[in-house]
């Protein structure tokens, strides 16, 4: 929609944000850390530094959230505010490995 | 390899589903087909060039260039399907009814070809380039398991093609006097299902607010992952924990592009079939 399109536009001086709350890192198909506790009931920013060469696609359902990340990239992607509670998430490229759960607390 | 073939079929389904619609929606206008093959040709190709550059894009706008490239592409789509179906409301059934097309709907036909392009390239460039990375990964990966998921990744496609051709048939098989509602209503849904998913990277990318987040949370009894939660998300945009700016954005489609439809067909009604636009 035209919305869409006009806000769109202004994303250069939107995007200007401060540094990232929390970092997960991702190597060997692996997160790091595996558990992260984030505040409840605020918004987080969260990088992901993606140290394979593979891409990955950071999804969790529980979080309604879903991103690619490319090899030896890194991307900022933001959650919340969380209700209290626990929300997996899972490299969807590599699931058996690449997993890992978000605390609210 | 089943993991895999999930993983493909649910990228594969979502751009078969816009594709079955639209062919169906389209088949009386003149060359559709000839337009439909080009536009999923160069999504194809543009799926292999956005993937290549993946990593430019998303650490564009300080790590947030992916949703605002996705969102960019919806926002896109949903403006050509509230083009198309508005178009369709004041031609389509004169072009459809009546084997006379005249000149100047064969020109209007041409430009609505050129949505029709549009929209299946965005879609198979959207779900394409995530297709393709994906694949990308498992075939950079050193495991014997390689070839077996690869071929996975085949069957995924596969089976995402088939329900694409099966929603296209059977539409084909809906009476005539129904089809025009039936096709106009599956994209107006399509076009309200894909301005919420702007929304949402919207949020994503901290653009714009949430509001209420998520206002109602069915991921217990229909689970996006799942076979139907997949394709009614795919069909109407369902989304098992969606944010109140979502809503907005899904309502404020449908309504916009049902009274431009209203007054399109309001507009063309008392010349009926031979004349082309006002």
């Amino acid at each position: 929609m035209k919305q869409t399109l006009i806000i769109s536009l202004l994303f250069p001086f939107a995007a200007l944000a401060a540094d990232a709350d929390y970092t997960l890192v991702i190597k060997d198909h692996r997160f790091t850390p595996t558990e992260l506790t984030v505040p409840a009931g605020k918004k987080i920013k969260l990088l992901i530094e993606n140290q394979d060469v593979t891409p990955e696609e950071f999804e969790s359902h529980s979080l309604n959230r879903e991103k690619i990340i490319a090899g030896k990239g890194k991307v900022t992607i933001y959650l919340g505010p969380l209700e209290a509670g626990s929300y997996p998430f899972i490299g969807e490229f590599n699931e058996a490995t690449a997993k890992g759960v978000i605390h609210a607390k | 390899m089943f993991g895999t073939a999930i993983i493909v079929f649910r990228e594969v389904l979502e751009a078969a589903i816009i594709i079955g619609i639209l062919a169906a929606a389209t088949r009386s206008i003149p060359n559709s087909r000839r337009w439909l093959v080009a536009g999923v040709s160069i999504g194809l190709i543009g799926s292999g060039i956005v993937a290549t550059f993946t990593e430019a894009i998303g650490s564009f706008a300080s790590g947030v260039g992916q949703e605002i490239f996705n969102a960019g592409i919806l926002g896109i789509a949903v403006v050509m399907l509230a083009w198309h179906n508005i178009w369709m409301s004041s031609h389509g059934a004169a072009l459809a009814t009546s084997a006379k097309s005249l000149g100047n709907d064969i020109r209007d036909g041409r430009s609505e070809c050129s949505a029709l392009l549009i929209i299946v390239g965005l879609a198979v460039l959207r779900e394409g380039s995530e297709t393709v990375l994906f694949l990308y990964g498992i075939a950079a990966a050193e495991d014997a398991g390689r070839s077996t998921m690869l071929l996975g990744g085949l069957v995924g496609m596969f089976s995402g093609i088939v329900v694409g051709y099966t929603i296209y048939a059977g539409l084909l098989r809906v009476p005539m006097r129904w089809f025009f509602t039936a096709t106009s209503i599956l994209v107006l849904l399509l076009a309200a299902g894909m301005a919420s998913q702007a929304a949402h990277f919207l949020i994503q990318a901290d653009l714009l607010p949430s509001l209420v987040a998520p206002v109602w949370d069915t991921s217990v009894t229909l689970p996006e992952s799942s076979v139907l939660g997949v394709l009614l998300h795919s069909l109407i945009g369902y989304d098992a924990r969606p944010a109140g700016m979502q809503i907005i954005f899904y309502l404020s489609a449908l309504v916009v592009i049902s009274v431009g439809m209203y007054v399109a067909k309001q507009f063309n009604k008392p010349t009926i079939s031979t004349k082309g636009a006002l």
